[in-house]
């Protein structure tokens, strides 16, 4: 049996502005997500995805407008909106002298460990199986992305915030994490990402900002 | 499942520290090394009158205790900020400051205490009493944790920037002189006889007062570095 989340869980922003060095990113940002629905962030490099990330995780303050998780302003939620969501940034956020294991600990000690899979199968399910005990420095740069990645299936959590997850990962790389995406949405989940490649998830759960535009 | 208990996260933290501080342990003897060298080096500068010494000792003691203290501040946060695992700690269901404690925890116990553990033989090199040693002793375990505490504040400050190291002792030093004031104070007064409880009280003071409210402001700065 697969657990589902919550089928009422939302995330809202509204008029949402960045202003980086004087320069206005983008303001009037807007958008609902629902359970089950993907929101891919596009523009060009410099044009403030990053940085919509951060505002959504509640890393930066935004400069105008706010977010809101289940009609909640998320500011005012703080670690209990943490404990809904992952992150996965441009730093892959491991320790390098820890092995993957004792780095999927720790985030499990952060987070909400996941019921379904222990840290072993998390991180089979990356193929990083034999690799759970040799320090992460000594991985490849793609492996070391894995880990990073497996951190989101070795915790539970509603929500993913993906800054270009593909990137470093091989085409079968690709493939896996495309289909732990594709289970997570199923389930109920929600996922805000950038990305350069193209991602194979289709239909109407993918919504499309475009920031350059 | 849900989360875990945040104490139990702490211990894991904790934890997690100490064996990354293992794993590294030779960037771990550079403050313990560098308090050892002031130390060692001042008699030989200033000569071995041992009455010289023991006025100045506690002062030394105390100086270098300080500056190898602060020269090992900018691993509390630094490396975590880099690799992206601070996002992570801000990002977790429980209480930034109280994990903020943990980390300091960590790191006074792998810089601080090395320092405690020494220091007899470094009075004993500085000829102070051997009646003034357990104050030195408990001048300096009650007063590192101040130091690394408001310490953590300041690299939380400063963390985002690229050359951090002169605001840093900018702004931290002079947080450090009251304690630096009143520790070598204690020694001084125990090595002549005289009695310390309040010294001591006032040190302990300002450690309550430095864990109580050091990790919740170093919380609120690692915010304000992060966004």
């Amino acid at each position: 049996m697969v657990r589902t989340f919550d089928p009422n869980l939302s995330l809202e922003a509204a008029d949402l502005a960045c202003i980086r060095d004087d320069r206005v990113l983008f303001e009037h940002l807007g958008f609902t997500l629902a359970t089950g629905e993907l929101l891919m962030l596009e523009g060009r490099n410099g044009s403030g995805k990053t940085s919509l990330l951060r505002i959504l995780c509640s890393i930066r303050l935004p400069d105008a407008g706010a977010v809101w998780w289940c009609g909640e302003e998320v500011q005012r939620l703080g670690p209990d909106y943490h404990e809904q969501l992952s992150y996965v940034g441009h730093k892959d956020g491991i320790k390098q002298d820890l092995t993957p294991e004792e780095n999927l600990r720790m985030a499990r000690a952060l987070g909400r460990p996941s019921p379904e899979l222990d840290i072993p199968e998390a991180l089979e399910l990356f193929g990083l199986y034999g690799f759970e005990d040799v320090p992460t420095r000594t991985l490849s740069a793609g492996q070391q992305r894995r880990v990073a990645l497996a951190r989101l299936v070795a915790t539970e959590a509603p929500l993913w915030i993906l800054d270009e997850p593909f990137t470093s990962l091989d085409r079968d790389g690709i493939g896996v994490f495309e289909s732990v995406m594709e289970t997570h949405l199923e389930r109920g989940g929600m996922i805000v990402m950038t990305t350069h490649h193209r991602v194979a998830l289709e239909g109407e759960r993918v919504k499309r900002i475009n920031l350059t535009a | 499942m849900s989360a875990l208990s945040t104490p139990r996260a702490m211990a894991l933290l904790l934890r997690r520290d100490l064996l990354l501080a293992y794993r590294r342990r030779a960037e771990l003897i550079n403050p313990l090394l560098f308090f050892v060298l002031i130390a060692t080096l001042f008699p030989l500068g200033v000569g071995a009158d041992s009455r010289l010494l023991q006025t100045a000792g506690p002062g030394i003691v105390w100086v270098a205790a300080l500056l190898a203290a602060l020269l090992s501040l900018d691993s509390v946060f630094r490396s975590d900020f880099e690799d992206g695992t601070l996002e992570q700690l801000m990002l977790s269901a429980h209480p930034v400051s109280l994990l903020v404690l943990a980390k300091v925890f960590a790191h006074w116990l792998v810089t601080g205490v090395p320092l405690i553990l020494v220091s007899p033989l470094i009075g004993v090199l500085l000829s102070i009493p051997s009646r003034a040693m357990p104050v030195l002793v408990a001048s300096l375990a009650l007063g590192t944790p101040v130091l690394s505490l408001i310490g953590a504040v300041g690299v939380a400050l400063t963390v985002g920037l690229r050359r951090a190291g002169i605001i840093l002792s900018l702004l931290v030093l002079p947080l450090y002189v009251p304690v630096l004031i009143f520790a070598s104070s204690a020694v001084d007064a125990a090595s002549s006889g005289l009695p310390v409880g309040p010294q001591l009280y006032i040190l302990a003071a300002m450690l309550v007062a430095a864990v109580s409210l050091a990790p919740v402001a170093a919380a609120a700065s690692l915010r304000v570095s992060l966004s």
